[in-house]
């Protein structure tokens, strides 16, 4: 016994003394690598410049958060790699052709203002690259509604510009239109990685796979837009098409599908309780059918989704699931369901 | 699961069972054992025996008057070198008899086979045995047996779910000492007037399905019933357990007999039908000796009140330098501070880590991601602990039901963020408590 050493000074931490292999970082990794197939298509699609316009955002916005810190004398965060995240989602919400500087600044109010100055990541209170995306809008309209055709379309000559389905649906109707199989494959106007309907899904499908999100947000929220849009048809119907494949044709034109899979399931500003989520994927459906339809702008889905973000507190304050009952006063014995 | 039964949510921790096919080895006797007098949840014992005296296997050297408690008894034979006082792995001082042993290992002369006769002969023989809930909570085993409601009894509910990583004691137990078990669980139903006896078990240990489900056709017993659960956490803990089989929910506080259940550990099952053969009381106890530090893990059959570090030398010594030493499982286990520690009744692991596995990983903010409330089987909501504790806003944790946290350690085990809500949790109930009915 004498001979022998004892180790006296061993780590003592409360339990669980094991963690899961998946943290904040590798998340945030596992959105980069779901949003790649649309940035690759957006490419395809659009040319170098969209290249450069989405390596420019995720760069800058970097370069923000990391400024941010270190002006501030916080600890670096900019390793979590979510600004990436950030800046890569705001650069495939915008016009291929967007000038870079304008870029820039959607970047900065979406890391900085919306992000940073609410104390980082986790309190935001809304989606920092929707907010970005809208800043941009409102400030730099003629810009971010100019969009280019895909190399595919139009005679073989480039920089043309069109217009996205849903413009052309407000402005002029159904005339011209491209078909759902262009929609999916994504060769119409749009913005940078919106436009491929299969490589969202594939990005989409990655996530709910790896259990990165969970698809209640997804499913709600476009089977709201979808059910919508047949209601809408069903009594005011298109003349030569049928209600459901204009409520095909509204799933799949505009951003619904990318902003259902990627800025609606951000975590941060989406509901944590299942039915919450079910609350703010139909909420997220409803406001984009609403703006579509009714007003004047021929795409609702980041406003919808923004108005979402600022009720989510509310929502989940409501849909906590109190699984042994409400009160917490329970007799000795008393299982209250 | 969207079109099967609803089970409860759980996570995938891991498994990493890397002694389940180990059989397991008896410990030679150490030099020196210190006996605990506090092993069971209630009242610590009183030593019976002084500096000096000379003590056998099975001799009871600690009792106390107490209704929640348990006598100790000598787990080897030797002489009593001295009463000391020592902090436990809870951080508080407990009194420890120091048995220098003499390697005869000399059976106490009274040791015999108990004889039953009523319900209370039964209870007092489970007093006598010395047994607690060997699956870590160490609830003395007779108080368990010996509800207010006996009659409203109907089911009693063996757990050998081992869902705690590393740990494979118990599959040993099920796969070595399957006859006991069933003796056990028959015993305890015939007392307890159960009709049902399930033994649930984790549908990775299937050689254990297997063995038991032969063995009940070979014996012809038709009211046990094996339970295969699937192997997630925490499908072992007591509460999860009782839903899973019978669909009943169990809240914090309310004791399973009120439900007509008695759920009891599959090794302490084990033990009774040992103890109703031969009267030896809880001396031994068979633990599984694993973690990278450790150079060859294996399970054991080790008497109580051996160190750790004596217990870790039989099992080939430290192949690196150990940082943190666990009792029990990784999920719920206990840090020691020390390897002096012994060995006590409701351990069932010792997992040394090196620097490597016991690194604390660093905290970040939370981002709401909702992985701690889908991961909880009781639907709670750590993240929105964390903040009301910070706040320290007594009445939002009581409204969001903390109470009901029963500090499996899955929230803190899936959160990206890696913040340590099952502590948070803890510190919260105790926040609560301390508040008591004031808010």
């Amino acid at each position: 016994m004498s001979d022998m050493q004892f180790h006296d000074k061993l780590k003592v931490t409360s339990s669980p003394h094991l963690v899961s292999a998946l943290d904040t970082r590798k998340t945030m990794i596992c959105v980069l690598l779901a949003v790649a197939p649309s940035a690759v298509m957006g490419i395809v699609y659009f040319g170098f410049y969209s290249l450069i316009l989405l390596a420019g955002c995720m760069a800058f916005s970097a370069l923000c958060e990391y400024g941010y810190d270190r002006i501030m004398h916080l600890d670096n965060t900019a390793r979590d790699c979510s600004c990436l995240v950030t800046g890569a989602i705001l650069a495939l919400t915008l016009p291929p052709t967007l000038p870079l500087w304008m870029a820039f600044v959607g970047c900065f109010v979406a890391i900085v203002i919306v992000k940073c100055l609410y104390g980082g990541i986790g309190r935001n209170i809304a989606n920092p690259a929707i907010v970005g995306r809208i800043v941009l809008l409102l400030s730099f309209t003629s810009q971010m509604t100019t969009w280019r055709v895909t190399k595919f379309m139009g005679a073989g000559t480039d920089a043309i510009t069109g217009a996205t389905p849903l413009g052309m649906l407000s402005e002029s109707g159904m005339e011209g239109m491209p078909d759902l199989m262009a929609l999916l494959l994504g060769n119409r106007g749009g913005s940078l990685g919106e436009c491929c309907i299969l490589a969202i899904l594939l990005g989409g499908i990655f996530l709910i796979v790896k259990k990165i999100i969970s698809p209640v947000i997804p499913v709600s929220y476009l089977s709201t837009v979808f059910l919508f849009s047949l209601i809408y048809y069903l009594v005011r119907p298109e003349a030569g098409y049928s209600a459901f494949y204009m409520a095909l044709f509204h799933l799949l034109a505009g951003g619904v599908v990318f902003g259902a899979f990627f800025c609606a399931t951000d975590y941060v500003t989406s509901p944590v309780l299942r039915n919450g989520r079910i609350i703010y994927g139909i909420g997220c459906g409803f406001f984009t059918m609403v703006i579509r339809l009714f007003c004047s702008y021929p795409e609702g889905a980041s406003f919808a989704i923004l108005f979402m973000n600022i009720m989510t507190p509310l929502i989940d304050r409501y849909t906590i699931d109190r699984y042994y009952g409400i009160t917490n006063k329970k007799k000795e014995g008393e299982i209250s369901g | 699961m969207l079109f099967g039964t609803r089970r409860l949510p759980s996570i995938e921790a891991g498994h990493y069972k890397n002694t389940a096919a180990m059989p397991t080895q008896e410990m030679p006797i150490p030099a020196v054992v210190s006996l605990s007098m506090s092993e069971n949840i209630g009242a610590p014992c009183s030593p019976l025996v002084k500096k000096g005296d000379h003590v056998l296997v099975g001799q009871k050297i600690g009792d106390s008057e107490a209704f929640l408690s348990v006598p100790i008894h000598s787990s080897v034979s030797g002489t009593v070198t001295g009463i000391e006082t020592m902090r436990n792995a809870m951080g508080g001082m407990d009194t420890y008899v120091v048995i220098e042993t003499d390697g005869k290992q000399e059976v106490w002369p009274d040791i015999k086979a108990p004889v039953l006769e009523d319900q209370p002969g039964f209870i007092k023989a489970m007093r006598e045995s010395g047994l607690v809930g060997l699956g870590g909570a160490a609830f003395p085993t007779w108080v368990k047996l010996n509800p207010k409601n006996l009659i409203d009894i109907d089911t009693f509910i063996v757990n050998g779910a081992e869902c705690e990583p590393f740990i494979t004691s118990d599959h040993r137990t099920m796969l070595e000492d399957a006859d006991n078990v069933i003796d056990g669980t028959l015993a305890v139903m015939k007392w307890l007037i159960a009709e049902n006896g399930f033994i649930a078990i984790e549908d990775n240990k299937q050689d254990a399905i297997e063995g038991f489900n032969r063995l009940l056709k070979e014996r012809g017993i038709e009211n046990i019933k094996v339970f295969p659960l699937p192997a997630r956490y925490p499908k072992g803990a007591e509460r999860v357990l009782i839903e899973e089989i019978t669909g009943k929910k169990c809240a914090a506080g309310v004791l399973p007999a009120s439900l007509g259940l008695i759920v009891m550990n599959i090794t302490s099952t084990a033990f009774v039908g040992q103890y109703l053969k031969d009267g030896m009381p809880l001396t031994k106890k068979r633990i599984t000796v694993d973690g990278d530090a450790v150079a060859e893990p294996k399970n054991i059959l080790a008497p109580i009140g051996a160190s750790i570090r004596d217990i870790i030398e039989f099992c080939g010594g430290y192949k690196k330098e150990p940082k943190k030493i666990l009792m029990g499982g990784p999920m719920m286990g206990r840090a020691v501070y020390s390897d002096r520690m012994p060995l006590i009744k409701n351990n069932n692991a010792i997992l040394a880590f090196s620097d490597e596995q016991a690194r604390i990983p660093e905290e970040s903010a939370c981002i709401n991601c909702g992985r701690c409330h889908e991961g909880c089987p009781f639907h709670l909501l750590p993240c929105a602990y964390a903040d009301a504790y910070e706040k320290k806003d007594v009445k939002r944790l009581k409204d969001l039901q903390v109470m009901q946290c029963m500090e499996c350690g899955g929230c803190s085990f899936v959160c990206p963020a890696r913040r340590p809500l099952t502590m948070i949790n803890k510190l919260s109930k105790a926040l609560v408590k301390e508040a008591g009915d004031n808010v």
